[in-house]
């Protein structure tokens, strides 16, 4: 894709309509216009040949513009280039005047997070570590359902991390069974992002071919956008939440393979449609997989933690 | 709430790489597919840029719609946000775009 108008080369209409500067300043203008009082000093308004090349297969270098050569903050500002360009996205239409100069910049908002990430997952993996990142609601049942998880797992290495807000709450809560457990307290934060989970790694130090449980602070939202380098992200669903959960944050859904579904005891005293929530998960995310779990009565505890020894030993 | 961390990084990697001038324009993909809102990204850069080089500067966001291939009938389209659905009837995609959160330039005076 182009760096400089963010056209895909199909759907660009190929309209850039320079004008020029006058000495520091300038105005943007029609090509072809006429000018009544002064002359021009740099003779015909000059048509850049835009968009002959192929947009399939670059990507520009930072700063600069693979296809318009140095970047367009040019340093002599007499040259100064004043460029009016439409640009046609599949998105919603971006048509503005622009009074300075443009430059290409190519950031990506994530790729700090990203790379953090990368190097988190290749520690765990170089350990043969189980990540699992676990994703729910405040009060969706993470914490029951882990304290219930390692007591089921008590023969394995398992640690967690805990993300909450405040407090040790959480992490105190999984030491009382026995398993090793840090706290990370994001204070205003939503969602736990790699560089903490990077803290954490280092802190806990991981045994190798160990489980680590990571839970992201209560939220549907945030945490869908945030890669931690674990191996799974699952959603935690209480049956309580109800069945259109998946159609109202998609997004998480979409971003997770597996879904814990919790509370199913409550099964019987709820108007709860296991088949019509299933059916939005199927059309939210085709092929995720879902376990259906109590941690009061223990139903699909064993489920579960025989996918999870699975995955530890291939 | 995730805008907020989201437009700290934009802030700060703007600043780190752009050392002269004064930037008046940000532009930036956001994919509908992120889950990202602009208006919260906004009303956040307003409150960032405060006391750094983007204090003049205006957020211009183009929004970018999901695009990609069907796996069942392999028929390649624009899907409506939130939750891409082909006519089909499937849900299971390769999304091509829609997942973009980038700058893509800036305007500098």
């Amino acid at each position: 894709m182009c760096a400089t108008c963010g056209c895909d080369g199909a759907a660009f209409d190929g309209s850039i309509e320079p004008g020029h500067g006058h000495g520091g300043h300038g105005h943007p203008h029609e090509p072809g216009h006429r000018h009544a009082s002064h002359d021009h000093p740099h003779g015909e308004p000059h048509r850049h040949p835009h968009h002959e090349h192929d947009h399939g297969a670059h990507r520009p270098a930072r700063g600069g513009d693979a296809h318009h050569g140095p970047p367009h903050g040019d340093p002599d500002r007499s040259h100064n280039r004043f460029v009016r360009a439409r640009v046609r996205t599949t998105g919603r239409e971006a048509a503005t005047a622009y009074r300075g100069d443009r430059r290409a910049l190519e950031i990506d908002l994530l790729a700090a997070n990203d790379r953090i990430a990368a190097r988190n997952r290749a520690r765990l993996e170089r350990d043969e570590v189980l990540a699992l990142n676990l994703i729910g609601s405040p009060g969706s049942g993470k914490t029951t359902l882990l304290e219930a998880l390692l007591r089921e797992l008590h023969d394995l290495p398992v640690s967690v991390l805990e993300g909450d807000q405040a407090t040790e709450l959480d992490a105190e809560r999984i030491r009382a069974t026995g398993a090793r457990s840090i706290q990370i307290n994001t204070g205003t934060g939503c969602h736990l992002d790699a560089r903490m989970v990077g803290w954490g790694i280092d802190a806990l130090d991981l045994p190798p071919r160990s489980i680590l449980f990571v839970e992201n602070v209560g939220n549907l939202v945030c945490p869908a956008l945030f890669d931690l380098g674990e191996r799974y992200k699952a959603v935690v669903l209480s049956i309580t939440e109800g069945e259109e959960k998946p159609l109202k944050y998609p997004h998480v859904f979409r971003a997770a393979d597996l879904l814990l579904l919790t509370k199913i005891d409550l099964l019987l005293h709820l108007s709860f449609d296991l088949d019509r929530l299933l059916d939005n998960v199927r059309r939210i995310r085709p092929g995720m997989k879902v376990f259906p779990l109590s941690a009061r009565t223990g139903e699909g505890i064993g489920d579960l933690c025989g996918w999870i020894r699975l995955e530890l030993a291939p | 709430m995730h805008e907020l961390s989201l437009v700290e990084g934009l802030v700060a990697a703007v600043e780190e790489q752009v050392t002269t001038g004064r930037i008046a324009t940000i532009r930036l993909e956001i994919g509908h597919l992120t889950g990202v809102d602009p208006e919260a990204f906004r009303f956040c850069f307003d409150i960032c840029k405060a006391g750094t080089r983007l204090e003049a500067a205006t957020l211009e966001i183009v929004e970018v719609a999901p695009f990609g291939h069907c796996r069942a009938c392999g028929e390649g389209r624009s899907f409506e946000p939130p939750f891409p659905l082909c006519p089909c009837g499937s849900a299971d995609l390769e999304l091509l775009r829609g997942g973009e959160l980038r700058v893509r330039d800036v305007e500098v005076i």
